[in-house]
């Protein structure tokens, strides 16, 4: 081992064909994207307004810029697997050898849930929740921007790590004693906990950040029971990040420590216990699900509303349902091992504990029906996203209640039956009520729709394409058919894993139709941006603003008398405000948080390739950062009052053409 | 000088800023509470899993943990002394209050480090057992945090020094405190459970 | 001399006299659960349950002393918080010990034939 460069050597670089090509496409990606930005000459227009940009809308769309290629780097991992598994039974060994194979279910699992799934809360987070408050901005402006190059930082690692050594073939949870350092020789294991480790600590400053926003920074007038209820579906999702998070730092650290200093947390020599590490992970690993999920519910019940025409029904049982599932997320979490022994008593206690969940989530579901009924229902395309997800969710959550009773359990754990239940519970929750929001917000932070009738097939090809995908997967489940298998000898298996792979093009297609409809939105956009401020007439406060928003969000701060305050004041409950225009304050852009994740992400990689000396070069460097930052005062700019009175009278989207 | 006293003339926006940022400080200590209680579980599970190797029995010395949690809870007393001579814009004693703090956080870790280097020495290191990996990651992570509160401490009276008590100082020792005296009170429970539980 | 412009109670803002009585509060909390197991004075059944108890005391009082917890007006986040984290810390640590507990009692026969 050389001391000036770790563990890394020339072997790291060398990689067989099936790592080169999905190499080879990442920077091809890259060089596509550098290529066109360069084209255009907009790299310093780029850093000055977006990669310095302390705007959470900026901040919201560049998280979505990055949640969609780590969904198309997700999606193809289970390409890959569906193709596999259609075509290897009995002597077919398939083009995936297992090596392979469990680094594609392990890269798939990690970026579908930190990078997609929390990636994009993060992004909805960004650019509704200041606006649905009434708020200017977050708490902590800096912060965020920080948070945000944190997690673009760690998605580049994992990227990094196809070329620059091996990712982790031990599952998108690494249990140990698989995980240590014996049986994990290679660097693999130590990209997935270090990318984890700073997407963590970007999470857990997102959920401080949001959470100070939402209980400090609401428009005056605006009770908690005035809140959107999105705003308390996103509450509940925070406190769990701010209390649930330290626990999968803690965990990830214990798990590396094992490996670099040679402790004995989870080996399975020297007292080590690996089921502790299992226990831990989990009771992370429950409350992260619900932090995935309840955006997402809390994305249904504003599309129901506002698709209706009716206020949500049960306002008041809907923000209980949602404080008593974030409760009970945290004594569960043993459901996830019941077969690992630990007997009946503490079986039964956790399994009736996971069934009482189902009960609010129950309400919540009828609350969604009682709104629809007798409302004037427009089945634009975020009505069709919700009414798959009632379909996919119940049906799936049913079997989440089946799987909850522990004897059942012991024959469908770690089935297909599980996979096909859980993939029900992202996909038909998370993922829709992430394209659902997608649509429904869209216009709000560009300022044109997407094209709708693409939209409309889009759904259909992923919806149809779900079914198909996971469907027979209960079936195989139930005939005995595991996870985490590249090849199976059970010929009576394949018809259901061919139907299985038949999903793969319909869902394709519905991916390669949603971009589609952006660029077919752009071409066809209007371009007179006060229509598109209320582009579906909604009831919140952030339809009041133009499309795109201006910095301030709004140039007067409202006050808000009731729920649904814009529904209020176009049906002539509330007089709009007519007060003056007063200066505004706004943080200054700054590219210390860009180069802080810089640092973070070296000192991640020096960890990984144990070249100790770099990674406490970078800890110093990104140390100095933080001092020079924290410094000096506030860093402001002032938006004059007459800047904000040109604003507001011409609209924002040709002020900034102006 | 005058510039920035100058953008200070919004009193109320600047109480604003502060409550924000107290609050967000204090729901990160929340968070570390957790992190610390991730550690306590770990330590609680495997503090019998000698694999043959000693245990705090063997090991801990009362006294020397008592002399350390003494200096702790001095320093943590003494930081408050601090904050409160900083509300009154008393330079010199806030300089003074912070300076003793600091010794006595230093010789606290002085203390443990001198702790940990004898049991390395016998062969008793982390890596002997699983008793030994928790009792090591739990105390030195407290350690740590000590160790990043100090460089904090060392940066924040330059800061007094050179800036005097603007809001945005006065906010920042405010975060300081209540970070050194979250410190002392994870301490209690190490003191507790792995010091004094560890032994009887 | 301008008066701090960050008057009113909040977190870190205390009195001399509460800081005094918080460190005088856990001086004697400390050195009683020192001496308690030092000399020997309980056997452990007693002794682990009630120095638990004093850690718990003297955490009150530095919190309430030290940290000013309490102090604020409604609607009181920062105490609401400070339980929620407590109920969490309380549910892992005791839950992990429960669960661990049974697993290690199930799964490792060796050690029980050999007792």
């Amino acid at each position: 081992m050389n001391d000036l460069f770790g563990k890394l050597d020339i072997r790291a670089f060398q990689h067989d064909a099936i790592e080169n090509s999905v190499g080879v496409v990442i920077a091809l990606t890259s060089l596509i994207i550098i290529g066109f930005v360069t084209y255009h000459g907009r790299w310093k227009w780029l850093w000055k307004e977006w990669i310095t940009s302390l705007d959470p809308k900026r901040i919201g769309v560049m998280y979505l810029i990055v949640v969609l290629l780590m969904l198309f780097k997700g999606v193809m991992d289970a390409v890959m697997m569906r193709a596999q598994l259609a075509m290897a039974v009995g002597d077919t060994a398939g083009f995936l050898g297992a090596a392979h194979f469990q680094q594609v279910f392990s890269a798939h699992g990690t970026t579908m849930i930190f990078f997609v799934g929390m990636g994009a809360i993060f992004a909805t987070m960004n650019f509704v929740v200041p606006l649905q408050i009434g708020a200017r901005d977050v708490a902590f402006p800096f912060l965020n921007s920080l948070s945000f190059w944190l997690f673009a930082v760690s998605a580049a690692l994992v990227n990094v790590s196809m070329f620059v050594g091996e990712f982790s073939a031990t599952g998108w949870l690494a249990y140990p004693p698989l995980s240590g350092i014996e049986y994990s020789p290679g660097v693999g294991v130590d990209y997935w906990i270090w990318v984890l480790q700073i997407s963590g600590v970007s999470s857990l400053l997102s959920g401080i950040n949001f959470l100070v926003t939402i209980l400090k920074m609401r428009a005056p007038g605006m009770t908690l029971m005035r809140m959107p209820i999105f705003i308390w579906s996103i509450f509940g999702a925070l406190v769990l990040i701010v209390v649930a998070f330290p626990i999968l730092t803690a965990t990830l650290a214990l798990l590396a420590l094992d490996r670099v200093l040679g402790m004995h947390f989870f080996t399975s020599a020297a007292g080590g216990n690996p089921m502790m590490y299992i226990n831990l992970i989990w009771a992370w690993g429950h409350p992260e699900v619900y932090i995935l999920v309840l955006p997402a519910f809390g994305i249904f019940s504003e599309i129901v509303s506002t698709f209706s025409q009716k206020k949500l029904f049960g306002y008041t049982s809907m923000v209980w349902a949602l404080m008593i599932i974030t409760f009970l997320s945290f004594v569960v979490w043993l459901h996830h091992f019941f077969t690992m022994g630990a007997g009946a008593n503490v079986n039964a206690f956790f399994g009736i504990m996971t069934v009482l969940i189902a009960v609010p989530t129950g309400v919540k579901v009828f609350n969604w029906l009682f709104t629809m009924r007798q409302g004037k229902i427009h089945l634009s395309t975020p009505m069709l996203w919700f009414l798959a997800f009632i379909f996919i969710f119940s049906t799936g959550g049913m079997t989440g209640v089946l799987l909850s009773i522990p004897p059942a359990d012991f024959q469908l754990h770690n089935s297909l039956f599980l996979i096909a239940h859980f993939h029900s519970m992202v996909i038909g929750g998370v993922l829709f009520g992430i394209f659902a929001g997608l649509s429904y917000w869209f216009p709000k932070f560009t300022g044109f729709k997407l094209d709708e009738r693409l939209g409309r097939y889009a759904f259909w090809c992923w919806f149809i394409g779900f079914l198909l995908a996971f469907m027979p997967l209960y079936a195989l489940g139930l005939m005995g058919a595991t996870r985490r298998l590249d090849h199976y000898e059970v010929h009576a298996w394949q018809p259901l894993y061919m139907i299985a792979a038949a999903g793969v093009p319909f869902i394709i297609v519905g991916i390669i139709l949603q971009n589609l409809q952006i660029l077919v939105g752009y071409k066809n956009r209007k371009t007179d941006s006060a229509i598109m401020g209320d582009s579906w007439n909604g009831r919140t406060l952030e339809w009041s603003t133009s499309s795109p928003p201006p910095p301030y969000n709004f140039a007067i701060i409202p006050h808000v008398g009731e729920r649904d305050p814009f529904w209020a004041v176009k049906e002539g409950n509330e007089k709009p405000e007519h007060r003056k225009y007063e200066d505004i304050m706004m943080p200054r852009n700054t590219s210390f948080g860009f180069w802080i994740a810089g640092f973070a992400f070296l000192i991640g990689f020096a960890i990984i390739w144990h070249i100790w000396w770099f990674g406490l070069l970078c800890l110093a460097t990104l140390l100095t950062l933080v001092i020079i930052r924290t410094w000096g005062g506030m860093d402001e700019e002032v938006i004059t009052a007459e800047e904000v009175k040109n604003i507001e009278e011409k609209g924002f989207n040709r002020w900034q053409q102006s | 000088m005058a510039a920035e006293l100058a953008e200070h003339a919004h009193p109320e926006h600047d109480r604003e800023v502060f409550e924000r940022t107290i609050f967000g400080f204090w729901m990160y200590l929340m968070s570390d509470c957790v992190l610390f209680g991730t550690l306590f579980a770990t330590y609680a599970v495997l503090q019998d899993s000698l694999a043959g190797g000693p245990s705090g029995k063997e090991l801990f010395n009362l006294p020397y943990a008592l002399l350390e949690t003494l200096i702790l809870l001095t320093s943590s007393f003494t930081s408050g002394l601090a904050m409160l001579s900083a509300h009154k814009k008393n330079l010199l004693r806030t300089i003074l209050y912070f300076a003793i703090t600091f010794i006595l956080g230093a010789s606290f870790l002085t203390l443990e480090i001198n702790e940990f280097s004898h049991m390395v020495q016998e062969g008793n290191s982390w890596q002997r057992s699983a008793f030994l990996s928790s009792y090591f990651t739990l105390v030195s992570t407290h350690g740590l945090h000590i160790t990043v509160g100090l460089l904090w401490m060392t940066v924040m009276m330059a800061q007094v020094l050179v800036r005097g008590f603007l809001p945005e100082t006065l906010k920042r020792l405010t975060c300081l405190c209540l970070f050194w005296h979250f410190l002392d009170i994870v301490w209690i429970f190490i003191f507790t459970f792995v010091y004094l539980m560890g032994v009887t | 001399m301008s008066e701090s412009p960050l008057e009113g109670k909040s977190l870190g803002e205390g009195s001399f006299e509460s800081y005094l009585f918080g460190f005088i509060a856990s001086l004697l909390l400390t050195l009683t659960s020192f001496f308690l197991v030092s000399e020997q004075l309980l056997t452990t059944n007693f002794v682990d349950p009630l120095i638990i108890g004093l850690a718990v005391i003297q955490m009150v009082a530095q919190v309430v002393f030290f940290l000013h917890l309490g102090n604020e007006s409604s609607p009181r986040w920062n105490l609401q918080l400070f339980l929620f984290m407590m109920m969490v810390v309380v549910i892992v640590v005791f839950g992990s010990i429960w669960i661990m507990n049974h697993l290690n009692y199930n799964t490792m026969p060796m050690e029980r034939t050999m007792k």
